[in-house]
């Protein structure tokens, strides 16, 4: 059975995985091959459909459904790679695209040529100057060898891939938000509907995929969408890239077959907790998720579904871990700091709720808490995100200002008395 | 148009509500009854769904949704709560967060009582704030502008101006910069919000952010008195709010509506009110004593005048004039000189217009609005963002927005190039030879000729330079004719000069679009004012050489002032001179009534009420808020009275009795009332003659043959919004917007004359004047390009023709 799929040639070739001629050595563009002699546009789809992917992007939403939204009578359609990476914990991507852009570009290829797209692009985070270079590389490489370019193996199937480096702004891997940083304007989410399936980059219909996603997509080809299928529980299907950081002895990216325990994840992958500490709480999937604790979750199977039914996500399959020795107030305060700087200011609860939600906290942990912070903390969350429900309600455009909320509600949840322990020590503390 | 079939039902606070399908759930709502808050939304721009203050509860398959208004389209069957009690959560979440950072000086903002963010926080918000910490802070205000200010602390973000000049007035110097709690509206460095539009955002922003100079601290909202009227500062006849305190105005403001401005207003026409109580509006009738003038009473500037123009046969007097008058002041001009004076030599234009029978009756006519609906807009005329402002916003929302395809001939950039889907550039003078390529599509304009042939098309035609001749622009009326279901609308700038026009103050028009030699209409005229003078009259370039010939020794000057809007000063100064007597009907001293025998003090805008006729043949009214200074009257009144001196009567004792003489003796305006204009549909205005009713003179473009001139340099003159007008020159405001005067030259011709940028020339035609030069590759090889009436170039006018000699520095 397999167990890894898109880790498995830079850990056999950590010199030169991200070459071509090692990329062709091992396999890489037999898929493509394949693809473009023996499969139509429509086989492509279907092998994707079948194969249940989930987009690793953070939604969970299955890719194959989504490339079904596209409206079949408009061209020109785009396809667009998100590589912005940005949330804090996650760096997953960053391997695949440094490590083996070809796999990547591959998937671009076939993906593209199952979308009938004629033009690709590649949204990387500005901080990934190398993983961007060897994209670039890789792409130069492909053109070179005829699989890129006017008439791609002779298929008379053709394809561009535009390689475009973000400016430092988290919010530009909100997916709207990158089409409009690509198209030269602020990035700033814009309302959905219309999905960008329907009206996206220029306002032609384009298909979003992060870069793990579309990383599988040769492999799915290659062996089969129902190959793929049989890989893990029913609903997380295939492998997954986890970034493990935080208090845990082996931090890292790792593919697995997502259906294992967290505890399973945190001990027996990542090796348990420096100094054998005990686990306070972790972060299943990126800084936007709400948190987990050993009481309540440890034998929670690592899936969509179950982290889902306990009101989080698996989200960027960023997994923070933090032991007993975190101030979980200080942790919770620097993440939602990290909204706070990255909302794009657009819309009223995110741009005046996170920064206020901040500065609270600031209060609270510089001796100024008051009692009325406790309820007024959750309100203004209220305010962000109705009912501190899960998944969130907003009255904002995206979900980046209910992301703020997620740290707050969960150690007003778990930590309450952390809290209400620094709000005392502060009385008769001024107001800073 | 909406037939039954969109129609949609939707259900609203549990009521059933009909609604058209794809319209904005907000605006659906609003047109129910159901008020819901907003602040970004604004219901001539695209939404954008940003303060988030519209968010309802719209039901879905998975449950209540918050959704915002603003951008929700109604679907049939949508079921929407609008004040459930997550939604007033909501709310006053939103006004709480918009609140904690701003400064609350509202005894001191402008916008105070007016200030949807008041209403709002009074209607929906908390009762106090939780807000501990330090509010963010921002200098305070600074200028963006000429005419605006910013006051960051107020702003509440909703990106109302910053769409505002990208999507409506293509302009987009402000936008936002940074992100997050830092996001601020900002101009680019070095280029101040430069905008002929920018009144517009302080009149939408939706607190006191922005401000506007001129009426910065001089009123609170609660002291103004408003009266509804339209700009004159064109012949849009843009939709206004007059609002005066104390009786002063001190306020316009655009008012929403369909035909004409959609709301939207020009800073001209926002600002120039300031001119209305300039220390140098003349307050008194004046009598030229030798090089001076000395003060008079009203009996013997009266005496005078009615002398005078008794003293010589009607046929040696002539009037010029009218075209900034009310209709019934036109009209009352018309009667006095054809039937008092008994003379056929009327021109309300200056020969800088148009044939008035073309731009009185020509047919097919279009409407403003037709421009909503055009598939195809052919502009050849004058650059419309300088000198039809909002009726550019108009055609540019077509152009950019409604996919209309813009054609644009003009012999230099137009504001409207970049939206154009082609432009044409000629030297002036070759006109003619251009319609001809345009026409039969040869060569390059095979495309352009391609362009036009899907209809509807709207043809704008007028003057493209005052240097031009106007027959040109019946001859690209009568081409355009024959487009597909195409309108033709007539480009003739000045204020009411349509309504001057079809009250017969031209040589060739008796009131109510009737010819002069119309037998049977000459007829039932003279049984109301008695017999007409014989025959056509001159125009106004032949009155002045009449004047100077001495075959007229005395003309009247009614509110126009030739020395600046004749394209021959040289001509006008040697008329006025050599006339016997000249009277000046004005507001204040202009280079003309300076010339004058007696200038007599006449009421302005907001200073008296009356009906407007615009381009498209619509008529509204005016209305009066403040009264006139001094001893300042209205014109109809002041020619009553010197009609009575001289042994005849006018029969004029109001504005609303001429007006409903108006309507009973010129055919066009037959059954067209006042009282209509007050109420209801009337209130959009009506355009004459009503529908069924007969307009006697029904003008259909011919190409009369143009002469094709092939001069070089060819002379390109054209006005400027912010020109050296006498109502702009006393407008605090504005008087300093004008630009510097300048020849602007093709790279190609500048390089043949050995000129460069900035070099000084001297250029001669009646007058010399010294002129830097400007390098403009957006202006036709071949042609000069000099602005019409600024500082500098009004003693030049508009020759056809120029002599051009380099000013070398070394020769001292
Ligand atoms: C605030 C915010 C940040 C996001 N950042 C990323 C990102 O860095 N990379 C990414 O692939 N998706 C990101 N997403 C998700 C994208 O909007 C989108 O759902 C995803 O790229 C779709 O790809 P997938 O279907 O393959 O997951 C972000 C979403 C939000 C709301
Ligand atoms: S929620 Fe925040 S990041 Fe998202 S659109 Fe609104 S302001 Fe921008
Ligand atoms: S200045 Fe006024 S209109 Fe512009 S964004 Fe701020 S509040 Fe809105
Ligand atoms: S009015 Fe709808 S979001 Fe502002």
């Amino acid at each position: 059975m397999t167990d890894r799929i898109l880790t498995v040639r830079m850990e056999a070739h950590p010199q030169d995985s991200h070459t071509l001629a090692t990329y062709e050595a091992t396999g890489g563009y037999r898929a493509l091959r394949t693809a473009l002699s023996s499969m139509t546009p429509d086989d492509v789809k279907a092998q994707v459909k079948a194969s249940n992917i989930r987009g690793r992007g953070g939604a969970g939403f299955p890719t194959g459904v989504k490339w079904g939204f596209l409206p079949e009578d408009l061209r020109p359609r785009y396809l667009v790679v998100n590589g912005d990476e940005s949330e804090p914990g996650t760096f997953k991507d960053r391997i695949l695209l440094e490590r083996d852009p070809h796999q990547l570009v591959e998937g671009i290829i076939i993906s593209s040529y199952g979308l009938d797209v004629h033009h690709a692009f590649v949204y990387i985070r500005g901080e990934y100057p190398k993983p961007a270079r060897r994209v670039q590389q890789a792409i130069d490489e492909a053109y070179a060898a005829g699989y890129l370019g006017s008439d791609i193996l002779g298929s008379g199937f053709s394809l561009d891939i535009t390689v475009h480096l973000g400016g430092g702004a988290y919010i530009c891997g909100e997916e709207t938000a990158l089409l409009n940083s690509l198209e030269g304007r602020r990035g700033e989410p814009r309302i959905k509907p219309p999905f960008p399936a329907v009206a996206g980059l220029y306002a032609k219909p384009t298909i979003v995929n992060n870069v793990e996603t579309i990383s599988n997509v040769p492999w799915i080809v290659a062996n089969g969408g129902a190959a793929y299928a049989a890989i893990g529980p029913e609903r997380s299907a295939g492998t997954r890239m986890f970034s493990l950081s935080g208090h845990v002895n082996r931090p890292g990216d790792y593919e697995i077959v997502m259906g294992m325990t967290w505890r399973e994840l945190i001990y027996g992958i990542g090796g348990g907790i420096p100094g054998d500490r005990a686990l306070k709480t972790w972060i299943p999937g990126g800084a936007s998720a709400p948190w987990f604790v050993p009481d309540e979750h440890l034998d929670t199977p690592v899936t969509i579904d179950d982290v889902g039914a306990n009101g989080s996500m698996l989200g960027s399959g960023a997994v923070i871990v933090m032991d007993e020795t975190t101030d979980v107030v200080a942790a919770a305060h620097r993440i939602v700091k990290f909204f706070a700087h990255e909302s794009c200011g657009q819309c009223t609860p995110c741009r005046e709720g996170t920064t206020w939600l901040e500065r609270i906290l600031w209060r609270i942990l510089n001796g100024a808490g008051r009692p009325s912070d406790l309820d007024l903390l959750l309100d203004v969350c209220d305010n962000i995100s109705p009912g501190l429900r899960w998944p969130p309600a907003m009255t904002t455009i995206c979900p980046l200002g209910p992301s703020a909320v997620s740290p707050i509600t969960s150690i007003m949840r778990h930590f309450r008395d952390e809290v209400e322990a620094k709000i005392r020590t502060s009385e008769g503390a001024s107001v800073g | 148009m909406a037939d039954a079939s969109d129609k949609v039902t939707i259900t609203l606070d549990g009521r059933q509500v009909e609604a058209t399908a794809g319209e904005l759930l907000i605006a659906a709502a609003e047109k129910a009854g159901t008020y819901i808050p907003h602040f970004c939304w604004h219901p001539r721009m695209k939404p954008v769904g940003m303060c988030r203050m519209c968010l309802v509860e719209v039901e879905t398959p998975r449950g209540k949704m918050l959704t915002t208004s603003c951008t929700m389209p109604v679907a049939d069957g949508m079921v929407v709560d609008t004040a459930s009690a997550v939604v007033e959560k909501a709310h006053e979440g939103i006004l709480e967060f918009l609140l904690i950072n701003h400064p609350l000086d509202c005894p001191v903002c402008d916008k105070g009582g007016e200030c949807p963010l008041q209403d709002q926080t009074l209607g929906y918000g908390p009762g106090e704030s939780r807000f501990v910490e330090e509010k963010r802070h921002h200098e305070k205000p600074i200028s963006i502008s000429d005419l605006v200010y910013l006051d960051r602390e107020r702003c509440i973000l909703c990106a109302r101006c910053t769409r505002f000049s990208e999507e409506i007035s293509g302009d987009p110097l402000i936008e936002f910069v940074e992100r997050g709690n830092h996001v601020e509206v900002n101009t680019f460095p070095d280029e101040p919000f430069v905008s002929y539009f920018s009144g517009n955002t302080v009149q939408i922003c939706p607190v006191g952010a922005l401000t506007a100079k001129p009426y910065r601290f001089r009123a609170r909202p609660w002291d103004l008195e408003a009266v509804e009227s339209v700009s004159l500062v064109d012949s849009v006849h843009s939709k206004v709010s007059v609002e005066s305190s104390q009786n002063e105005i001190v306020r316009i403001s655009g008012v929403d509506n369909d035909p004409t401005n959609q709301g939207w207003l020009s800073d001209k026409d926002r600002f120039i009110y300031e001119h209305i109580h300039s220390p140098r509006r003349l307050t008194v009738p004046l009598i030229r004593e030798g090089d001076t003038f000395r003060e008079a009473s009203w009996g013997e500037a009266v005496g005078l005048v009615a002398e005078r123009l008794g003293a010589v046969p009607g046929t040696a007097v002539a009037g010029i004039g009218g075209a900034r008058a009310t209709n019934e002041d036109a009209y009352a001009f018309s009667k006095f000189m054809r039937s008092i004076v008994v003379t056929p030599h009327l021109d309300a234009q200056l020969d800088d217009g148009l044939d008035p029978e073309f731009a009185a009756a020509v047919h097919p006519r279009a409407r403003i609005d037709d421009l909503e609906r055009a598939a195809t807009i052919l502009l050849w005329g004058p650059d419309l963002k300088e000198e039809f402002p909002v009726l550019y916003l108009r055609v540019r929302r077509a152009a950019a927005h409604l996919g209309a395809r813009l054609v644009v001939v003009h012999p230099r950039v137009t504001g409207l190039d970049l939206v154009a889907t082609h432009t044409v550039r000629y030297r002036p003078g070759e006109g003619p030879a251009t319609l001809k390529k345009l026409a039969a599509g040869d060569g390059d304009l095979a495309a352009v000729r391609a362009a036009l042939n899907e209809g509807p098309v709207v043809a704008l035609v007028g003057r493209p330079g005052l240097a031009e001749d106007p027959r040109l622009a019946e001859a690209v009326a009568a081409f355009a004719r024959d487009l597909p279901e195409a309108t033709i609308m007539p480009l003739v700038r000045r204020g009411n000069v349509f309504g001057a026009l079809d009250m017969g103050l031209a040589p060739t028009l008796l009131p109510g679009r009737v010819s002069v030699t119309d037998t049977a209409a000459r007829t039932a005229l003279e049984d109301e004012w008695g017999a007409l003078p014989e025959g056509v009259g001159g125009g106004a370039t032949e009155i002045l050489t009449g004047l100077v010939s001495g075959d007229r020794e005395v003309l009247v000057l009614f509110g126009a002032d030739p020395m600046r809007d004749h394209p021959d000063p040289t001509l006008v100064r040697s008329a006025l001179e050599a006339a016997g007597f000249v009277a000046a009907f004005d507001l204040f001293l202009t280079d003309s009534s300076r010339l004058a025998d007696v200038v007599l003090p006449v009421a302005a805008f907001g200073e008296v009420a009356g009906t407007v006729t615009n381009l498209e043949g619509r008529v509204q009214k005016v209305n009066q808020i403040v009264p006139p200074p001094g001893q300042a009257r209205a014109a109809w009144s002041i020619l009553d009275d010197i009609a009575t001196a001289m042994g005849g009567s006018l029969g004029a004792t109001g504005a609303e009795r001429l007006n409903k003489e108006i309507a009973r003796v010129a055919p066009a305006y037959r059954g067209v009332t006042w009282d209509m204009l007050d109420w209801g549909d009337g209130r959009e205005g009506i355009v004459v003659p009503l529908r069924g009713a007969d307009q006697p003179l029904r003008h259909i473009p011919v190409d009369t043959g143009v002469p094709t001139v092939t001069e070089r340099p060819a002379v390109h003159s054209a006005r400027v919004l912010y020109d050296d007008g006498a109502m702009l020159r006393n407008c605090p405001g504005l008087a300093g917007l004008a630009p510097r005067a300048a020849i602007h030259m093709h790279p190609r011709d500048a390089s043949i004359l050995a000129v460069r940028d900035g070099d000084r020339v001297l250029v001669s035609a009646g007058a010399s004047v010294e002129l830097p030069v400007v390098i403009d590759a957006g202006l036709a090889e071949g042609a000069v390009y000099v602005p019409f009436n600024l500082v500098e170039t009004a003693a030049l006018g508009a020759p056809r023709s120029i002599r051009i000699d380099v000013v070398r520095e070394d020769a001292s």
